[in-house]
């Protein structure tokens, strides 16, 4: 009983008592709340972030591994392009090389081609020593030529003038004036003079007018033209008395050519003669007498014949291809030969064997 | 009064206007006589009598007239301010053959003078009556119809398409084909002034087939001819590539070479014009005509000539060599050099001598074999000279000047540049000097002989700023020879070892 009473006592106590542990835990149900959350939060958060390093070192590893691989792949790259290019520079300087000695032969050959020039200089030279002759020639020929002319027109110019002055010839009596007593022999005019013969006057009146031409003088003339010197009628002719034609018309009747037609001209074997003398022509104009055959060669087989200018020995000379340079096999003996192949680099045939046998690459 | 007397009076009115007519016809051949004339009113005295009724006196009133407007310009302007182009134009048409040629000749006298005239002769209508008398038969009216065209054609190219486009030039081809020489050489002369002025024009001209009849002619005994002939093939040419080539085609060379030495000058002349204006155009042109020796040809037509007809052939020689080095070194062979050098010292007038000065120059550029060809024919001292003188006009110094700078670049040939480098200004002997300090260094014989002529002692007297072009190149030289003879050809050597005299103690 004793325990019930305490008990009882305690009961109030109890609750109290519990109620004020409860508000005690309630007040410090927060806090201690928080506490908890905090400290489990921060152990969790040491969890997490072990587990983070943790990854990040895993994934460090990959790339790292990953890093090396793409570095170490363009490093062969890298080395495969330098040898390429290094390859490309030898090959392209010894192309240099070839190029030079052929543009230098064929430059001085063809292009520039020294002897070229001096023999055509030289031709040239002859040339114009052939013009020049014959030029010189020519002009002299020329001058001769206008020389003569000039002489001639000189003469004709001093007969015309005899002739009309053939009145100053010297007679028995006087003297004329080119004929001086002074002088031994007469002047050269007198000659002329005296071999000439006297110039009529209508002679004498039809010279050339500058205007000739341009004015129409043959036109019907008006009948009042400016007035002329009278001539003399003419002589006449002493007639026939009696019912005769005149003799002149007749004699020309009487010796008329004759004039036959084109018909009777033409000879009867006009048509022979043409074809004749158009057989001469042709004949005369063909190269080749005899007639051409189509296909007459089917049949015959011939041996080809090469050309003359390549086959046989008096060919043509092979200027600048056999002696143009000199060679010398002797002193080439012994020489090694030119390289053609660059040497390979092994490093690439090693490519893509390295690796694991997953990583085989052909 | 009786029919008879009536009648006289009309007889002695046609005998008094006939003799006028025909003495002022007469009296207008002298030039004397024709200041009276026009002081007298002839002009208006002949206008009426052209439309007289006898046809002798309307055909010596135009020759009356074409002669007096033949004479000077104003005549021929009265003309055509009196309105007697139009009836002439259309009697061209209508008349005789001889009234035809009057009319033609009046209408060519007064065409001649100017362009303004010409343009007022087209104007009337004269283009087709003259092409229509073109197709005449008789020799002499073609020929003063072709005159005429030829004359108003000659002043410019409007006027040559006017004539032209009146389809004159099938009928002058024709024209060129008839016996008779004097429609020839008229017909020529009229082609050529008609395509001298444009190519269009030379094209219209040889696509009528003008270059086969004109090449045709050219051994035609007769000079006059030629010289028409030669003067139409050289404006063809002149244009382009393509008339050249077309005019060389024809086969005129080599026997146009003969040409050049017939008697007459001015077929001479028009043969070099020719030549040049076909070696003008390319190298090739050039090559041909060099082949068929045509360069010593024209280097002896102008060792024969004087004056102002040698002015084609220098003129030629320069072309050709302008186009390469192998041309220029044809001219050198074939013996150039020497008759160009007598040229440039012989020749009076300035134009000639700047020709002569531009064809050395083109001769010389090319390489120091050509420059040495041109200084040993001793030019360049007369170049300089001609380049100095104040009274040479400035397009020959100009040229000289040319000539001399690219001659001197290339010049290796140091006896012809000593006397250069005594008498040149300071910007031809910057190059003189320079051609001496490249080709000192390497040769000791020069440079020994550059001593011994004074041209050291010239080379130190030279001033020039430090630092200039002209300095460097003194200054290379200097370095050729040792220091001792550099300072004893320095102008004031003698002032200062006299100086050094002074200064000196004597040693006892």
């Amino acid at each position: 009983m004793a325990t019930m009473v305490k008990l009882q006592r305690k009961i109030n106590g109890i609750k109290e008592e519990s109620f004020n542990r409860n508000r005690v835990a309630e007040e410090n149900r927060r806090k201690e709340h928080k506490a908890a959350l905090l400290i489990q939060s921060w152990f969790r958060g040491c969890r997490v972030r072990a587990y983070l390093r943790h990854l990040q070192r895993k994934a460090t590893t990959i790339q790292k591994i990953w890093r090396g691989y793409l570095g170490r792949m363009y490093f062969r790259r890298m080395v495969k392009t330098a040898y390429f290019i290094m390859k490309m520079n030898f090959y392209n300087v010894m192309a240099v090389r070839i190029q030079k000695r052929w543009r230098a032969y064929y430059v001085r050959k063809y292009v520039h081609n020294y002897y070229a020039l001096k023999q055509y200089l030289e031709g040239l030279t002859m040339t114009n020593e052939i013009v020049r002759r014959e030029l010189e020639e020519f002009a002299v020929i020329k001058s001769r030529e206008q020389e003569k002319t000039a002489l001639e027109s000189g003469e004709r110019k001093k007969d015309y003038l005899a002739r009309k002055m053939h009145y100053l010839v010297s007679t028995e009596q006087i003297a004329g004036v080119f004929n001086s007593p002074y002088k031994l022999f007469p002047d050269e005019m007198e000659f002329r003079l005296r071999g000439a013969k006297p110039l009529s006057p209508k002679a004498s009146r039809s010279r050339k007018n500058g205007t000739e031409g341009i004015v129409e003088t043959s036109a019907p003339r008006t009948p009042f033209a400016l007035p002329q010197i009278e001539h003399l009628p003419p002589i006449p002719k002493k007639k026939q008395q009696g019912p005769f034609r005149d003799p002149t018309e007749v004699l020309l009747q009487r010796y008329k050519p004759l004039e036959p037609t084109l018909r009777v001209a033409t000879s009867i074997t006009s048509v022979e003669e043409a074809r004749e003398e158009l057989k001469r022509k042709e004949w005369g104009s063909q190269v080749n007498d005899e007639l051409f055959h189509h296909f007459s060669n089917a049949n015959k087989s011939r041996r080809h014949e090469l050309m003359l200018h390549t086959s046989s020995k008096f060919g043509h000379v092979d200027y600048g291809t056999k002696h143009f340079r000199e060679e010398n096999p002797e002193k080439l003996k012994g020489k090694k030969d030119f390289k053609r192949v660059f040497t390979t680099v092994q490093v690439f045939d090693k490519f893509g064997k390295m690796y694991s046998s997953a990583g085989k690459a052909v | 009064m009786s029919q008879r007397q009536l009648l006289q009076v009309f007889e002695q009115y046609q005998r008094a206007r006939t003799s006028f007519v025909q003495t002022i016809a007469e009296l207008s051949t002298r030039p004397q006589n024709i200041e009276t004339l026009q002081n007298a009113g002839v002009m208006s005295l002949l206008r009426p009598l052209l439309l007289d009724v006898v046809p002798t006196i309307q055909q010596t009133a135009a020759l009356a007239l074409g002669r007096l407007a033949n004479y000077n310009d104003n005549l021929a302007e009265a003309i055509v301010k009196g309105d007697i182009l139009p009836q002439l134009v259309y009697s061209l048409a209508e008349q005789n053959r001889f009234y035809k040629k009057a009319a033609a000749f009046v209408l060519r006298a007064v065409a001649k003078h100017s362009p303004e005239l010409a343009q007022a002769v087209v104007d009337c209508g004269a283009l087709d009556a003259l092409v229509i008398s073109l197709e005449e038969f008789d020799p002499g009216v073609k020929e003063a119809a072709a005159w005429a065209l030829g004359y108003i054609a000659r002043h410019n190219g409007e006027l040559s398409q006017a004539v032209v486009d009146a389809g004159a030039i099938p009928l002058l081809v024709l024209c060129i084909q008839e016996p008779e020489v004097a429609l020839k050489r008229i017909a020529a002369s009229a082609l050529s002034d008609i395509s001298k002025h444009s190519p269009e024009l030379a094209q219209t001209v040889v696509d009528a087939g003008a270059i086969a009849h004109l090449s045709q002619m050219i051994l035609n005994p007769d000079a006059k001819l030629k010289r028409q002939v030669f003067s139409a093939l050289s404006q063809i040419s002149k244009h382009s590539v393509d008339l050249a080539e077309m005019v060389v085609e024809a086969e005129i060379f080599p026997a146009v070479l003969t040409c050049l030495k017939d008697p007459d000058e001015y077929v001479k002349k028009n043969v070099a014009t020719l030549i040049r204006e076909i070696t003008k155009h390319t190298p090739e042109l050039s090559q041909l005509i060099v082949n068929a020796g045509g360069v010593a040809a024209v280097i002896d037509y102008i060792g024969d000539s004087r004056g102002n007809v040698r002015l084609p052939g220098i003129m030629m020689l320069g072309y050709v060599a302008a186009h390469s080095e192998n041309l220029a070194m044809a001219v050198i062979v074939s013996k150039g050099v020497p008759q160009l050098a007598i040229c440039l010292s012989e020749e009076p007038e300035d134009h000639i001598k700047a020709a002569t000065a531009w064809s050395l120059g083109q001769i010389g550029r090319h390489t120091p074999e050509h420059a040495r060809a041109v200084a040993v024919a001793n030019v360049l001292p007369r170049l300089l000279s001609l380049y100095m003188e104040s009274e040479s006009s400035e397009d020959l110094q100009v040229k000289a000047k040319k000539a001399l700078k690219s001659i001197l670049q290339k010049c290796t040939y140091l006896p012809a540049l000593e006397p250069l480098l005594h008498e040149a200004p300071p910007n031809i002997l910057k190059h003189v000097v320079g051609q001496f300090s490249k080709v000192l260094p390497h040769d000791s014989k020069a440079r020994r002989l550059f001593v011994t002529s004074g041209g050291l002692r010239k080379i130190q007297e030279i001033k020039s700023e430090p630092g200039s072009v002209l300095q460097g190149y003194i200054n290379s030289i200097n370095n050729c020879y040792p220091e001792e003879i550099v300072r004893y050809y320095s102008p004031g050597y003698s002032d200062t070892l006299l100086e050094r005299v002074d200064h000196y103690q004597p040693v006892m």
